[in-house]
């Protein structure tokens, strides 16, 4: 997973569809923000159909990582800074 | 004395799926050959499996031309370092959907969805946005796909 891999992640949902992780996410989370494809989370640009949703739960930041083989794994990572900035861009 | 204009040659870019379809090998170095007689640089981009898939099979390199990791295509291309005048994305499964979706918000490039597998008209249905869809159902045989890809000509267009 590249740089995902020195993460300290949790696995949300493994080897779903696109939509599923966005429906997981907008049912899941009061809050979230959605961003274009290509947007950078952590070192990663995410893979998907806009717009692609992106939880925050406290200190969580919760995205898709999409894999060709493998599908769309949904991640969950402390990270306060990050999740600080994801904040801030939905203002 | 006037320089006189240069152009620069066109490019696509082929970026693969998950290689275990076995035709998306076959069809993208028939596609790379078509694209460079017609003039158009091919470069690749996909996972290591499918790159080295078509870099062991192409050896001294009479088809291929660049290869790239494709974690760092669309890396280059979302920073505007780098983008291309067509882009085929090969779709047998959702991720391809979803790096397909990508590359048509990313890039300025001609997009061509290139579906096949044993479901591709369930990957059709996802596929939403802008893009010149090319599809057959082909596991194995590659001819059903490359008698649609021969019949949108997307080296001439």
């Amino acid at each position: 997973m590249g740089c995902v891999e020195s993460m300290n992640y949790e696995i949300v949902l493994r080897d779903a569809t696109f939509k599923e992780s966005r429906d997981y996410i907008k049912a899941t989370f009061k809050d979230f923000i959605d961003v274009q494809p290509g947007f950078k989370v952590f070192d990663v640009h995410v893979i998907g159909l806009p717009p692609i949703a992106i939880g925050l739960d406290g200190d969580f930041v919760i995205f898709p990582y999409t894999k060709p083989c493998h599908g769309t794994f949904l991640l969950r990572v402390e990270d306060p800074e990050e999740a600080a900035r994801l904040r801030a861009l939905k203002k | 004395m006037a320089e006189e204009p240069t152009t620069r040659p066109e490019t696509a870019l082929l970026v693969l799926g998950c290689p275990q379809v076995p035709v998306q090998t076959s069809i993208a170095l028939y596609l790379i050959n078509r694209l460079k007689k017609a003039g158009i640089t091919p470069v690749v981009a996909g996972n290591k499996a499918a790159n080295t898939l078509l870099v062991v099979a192409d050896q001294d390199r009479h088809y291929l031309g660049e290869v790239i990791d494709l974690d760092r295509a669309v890396g280059l291309i979302t920073d505007k370092k780098r983008d291309f005048d067509r882009c085929f994305v090969f779709i047998h499964n959702d991720a391809g959907v979803s790096y397909a979706a990508t590359m048509g918000a990313i890039s300025g490039a001609k997009l061509y969805t290139l579906v096949y597998g044993e479901h591709y008209e369930e990957q059709v249905k996802k596929i939403d946005f802008p893009c010149t869809v090319i599809a057959a159902k082909a596991v194995h045989n590659p001819l059903p796909l490359k008698k649609a890809i021969d019949e949108v000509k997307p080296w001439a267009a």
